[in-house]
């Protein structure tokens, strides 16, 4: 099996075309990317909003809990059966995709703002105030860096479910390296299906990578301590949330 | 004292667990199904693939040997023909219902026969071993290949073969197995000489289909000949003069060793009672009136006398 | 509703298998999870290299594996042990690093009190690790509840029944009502095993109801 499943994988035709692997890498990348993206500038301010205020937070404390119950393929089912016929064009098959992987992705992020804002020491919020800044400024300079590990982890936790979701979703027809798995399905052709896993699972680990990386520059040297020699207490308990990073409902 | 505690909730859980587990072995084949060949002898597994009208077929079936008093347990929308074949010969189900032209093409990788009988007695000799067919039933459902009635006006097609000189410019599509299988694109390349822009894998016959063709994202997409939408939407069949679809005979396609002079008497009269305007509108039931395959299956067998 | 009237007995059998699919994986997976979790404190080394490990396994798409995993088991293709296996699979991934974290958020001068008490290494984890660690852990096996309870849904693609099942055939003929009362009796399934769970951590902790009482 592994035999040809490597077979599978290096043989030349199946990385070129319009079929072809790289093609379908850029367009799950790009179903992807873009619901992450959406789904941040929504959930981002939002979650900002109502850690700053505390307005709202018993409903974002149990939506980020309800939503990751939803099950993938029903929402998909629903809303293609909904939206597609609304459309002509490529659309048809996009939209209906897209507001899935960007209402899953919505909670991670929407959560992890919360939480971080919400989790902005106490001392810091009053050092700023001290300081004479306004609510919004005490927010920009103090209340976002802050919170930004744990936006960052909810970011990287919503873009592994996008990644996994939009790979169901070449069942109603969408591309990406789902289609490997769906059409090798179809025809029980397992060292295409194996491979399509092989390389969702391969770009999940790249995305989430980057994401590090990115998560690594942006964070404040402040904040991980980084620049200290000395750890002072058990970091693995202390800023990693209860609830694993990573997630999955696909 | 702490330790009663656990204990406590730790039974509490396998509790509930092990209800559950209890009501679905017993239930339903979760623990049958899975335990190879403990099924008793009379007891039966009816397969579908994963489009209404095999579940709706696998229904009828289903209700009729339980009406003689066989054991059924129902095992629906498995998939594909490439997945539940194999299914087929490894035990998981015994019993499917399937069509004749495509079944012989996949076993005999030289079908030739395009004609009811023929296609028939072909199939018959194609069958592996373990495996048998009963009768035929005169109902037939064929693949097609279906455009809009402004397509077919507008490029002055009749027939897959008028799409000869246009395919380079439009899209095909199909179920995901159509990209590779003799009846999909690879067929209507070696038979009619088509070259379609691209193919588009959509679902079987479902709508997805309907939808695409209806809104322009395909030109063509591939249905099957009882699909109410074609008639409600006032899409074109294409015709097929070469042949490519043979004859599609509506046929249960059986372990044999699971034979009994019950099982293949009570199948045999439901293949005589079939036919393809009946189908049809059985078919339109499910799709179109939402109603249950089941009901539509028990509907259909007292009406006939054979449930 | 009518459909939903019409087809309950359907639903809640559907939903029975649901249980069984998305629940014996959660007990299993725990049962692995622990002595893993617990190596990976033990052993300092074992660490990265178990939870990396684990969320590898975890990025392997859910219906790749229920695919292929007859052919690596030897298992009948219908046969709802490859659901099973798969969903172990997942949760023993999703808790691994939880228990790990879990023991290892136990202070350690509770530890040393107990090794001072004389308690061996055995005992020390089964009455004082891992009872500390329980929130931490149930916390991880609560996501991964209602992770199986989603996941299991997609075994429809591959035929095997459970409410997943209402989706592909109410898709299949352009039928919203199975689809939504599918999700919905999903979400509420999902709802149902986190009650579960917290509940039974309550029973098991109930040191953190004692001093929330005295306080």
């Amino acid at each position: 099996m592994i035999n040809r499943i490597f077979a599978w994988l290096t043989d030349g035709a199946h990385w070129q075309g319009s079929e072809g692997i790289l093609r379908r890498l850029v367009e799950h990348l790009g179903y992807s990317l873009t619901a992450v993206i959406i789904a941040a500038l929504i959930a981002i301010p939002l979650g900002l909003y109502i850690g700053h205020t505390g307005r709202g937070r018993v409903f974002v404390v149990n939506l980020a809990g309800a939503a990751r119950a939803i099950p993938s393929l029903g929402l998909l089912f629903i809303a293609v059966l909904w939206l597609g016929p609304k459309f002509s064009g490529d659309i048809a098959f996009l939209a209906p995709a897209g507001l899935v992987l960007v209402v899953l992705a919505i909670p991670p992020i929407l959560s992890g703002a919360y939480a971080g804002v919400e989790g902005v020491e106490p001392d810091a919020r009053d050092a700023a105030r001290g300081m004479g800044m306004r609510g919004p400024e005490v927010l920009r300079h103090v209340e976002l860096p802050c919170a930004l590990p744990l936006i960052m982890s909810g970011i990287r936790s919503a873009t592994l479910q996008v990644i996994a979701t939009a790979t169901i979703a070449a069942v109603v027809g969408l591309g990406g390296l789902g289609r490997f798995l769906i059409d090798g399905l179809a025809v029980r052709d397992t060292p295409q299906t194996a491979s399509g896993a092989l390389l969702v699972a391969l770009l999940a680990l790249a995305v989430d990578m980057v994401l590090a990386l990115v998560q690594r520059f942006v964070v404040s040297r402040g904040l991980t301590g980084r620049y200290r020699t000395v750890q002072t207490f058990d970091s693995d308990a202390g800023v990693t949330p209860p609830a694993p990073a990573l997630q999955h409902s696909a | 004292m702490k330790r009663t505690r656990i204990a406590l909730a730790v039974t509490a859980a396998a509790a509930l667990f092990g209800v559950a587990a209890c009501g679905s072995g017993s239930s339903d084949p979760l623990a049958a199904g899975g335990s190879a060949g403990k099924v008793s002898s009379g007891s039966i597994v009816v397969g579908s693939a994963n489009f209404p009208e095999s579940a709706l077929l696998a229904e009828i079936y289903a209700g009729a040997l339980s009406a003689k008093g066989v054991k059924v347990d129902k095992k629906l929308n498995i998939g594909s023909r490439e997945t539940y074949i194999p299914a087929l010969k490894d035990g998981s189900i015994d019993l499917i219902p399937e069509y004749t032209g495509v079944l012989d093409q996949y076993f005999n990788k030289n079908a030739k026969t395009t004609t009811s009988d023929d296609v028939y007695a072909e199939l018959k000799a194609a069958v592996p071993a373990t495996l048998t067919v009963l009768n035929k039933s005169a109902a037939e459902d064929k693949d097609a290949v279906v455009v809009t009635k402004g397509t077919a006006a507008k490029f002055s097609l009749k027939s897959i073969a008028d799409l000869g000189p246009q395919a380079k410019n439009l899209t095909l599509g199909g179920p995901p197995e159509w990209k590779t299988r003799p009846t999909g694109v690879p067929g209507l390349k070696r038979v009619y000489n088509l070259d379609f822009k691209t193919f588009r894998p959509l679902d079987v016959g479902g709508p997805l289909s309907v939808q695409a063709l209806k809104n322009g994202q395909v030109d063509a997409v591939n249905l099957f000949t009882t699909d109410p939408s074609i008639a409600d939407n006032g899409f074109v069949i294409l015709d097929d003069p070469k042949s490519l679809f043979a004859a599609q005979n509506v046929v249960p396609l059986i372990t044999k060793s699971k034979v009994t002079p019950t099982i293949s008497a009570a199948l045999d009269a439901i293949s005589a009672k079939l036919d393809t305007a009946t189908l049809g509108q059985l078919v339109k039931e499910v799709v179109v009136d939402k109603k249950d395959p089941a009901v539509v299956a028990k509907e259909f067998l007292a009406k006939n006398n054979l449930g | 509703m009518t459909w939903l009237q019409d087809h309950l007995g359907d639903v809640l059998g559907l939903t029975v298998r649901h249980i069984y699919l998305a629940g014996v994986p959660l007990i299993l997976g725990l049962l692995i999870a622990l002595p893993l979790g617990w190596l990976a404190r033990r052993f300092r080394g074992l660490y990265p290299i178990l939870i990396v490990g684990t969320s590898l396994l975890y990025t392997i798409p859910s219906l790749a594996l229920f695919i292929m995993l007859p052919f690596l088991l030897g298992t009948q293709i219908l046969d709802p042990t490859n659901v099973i296996v798969a969903m172990t699979i997942y949760t023993v991934a999703l808790l691994v690093r939880t228990v790990a974290d879990g023991l290892g958020a136990v202070p350690e001068a509770v530890n040393q009190s107990a090794t001072a008490m004389g308690y061996k290494r055995g005992r020390r984890f089964m009455s004082v690790e891992l009872p500390l660690a329980v929130p931490v852990i149930s916390a991880g096996l609560r996501v991964a509840a209602v992770s199986n309870v989603s996941i299991v849904s997609v075994a429809a693609l591959i035929g095997v029944a459970q409410l997943g099942s209402l989706f592909t055939d109410g898709f299949n003929r352009a039928f919203m009502e199975p689809i939504i009362v599918g999700v919905i009796s999903c979400v509420l399934l999902a709802l149902l095993f986190d009650g579960v769970i917290i509940g039974v951590t309550r029973l098991a902790t109930p040191w953190q109801r004692a001093g929330k009482a005295s306080s």
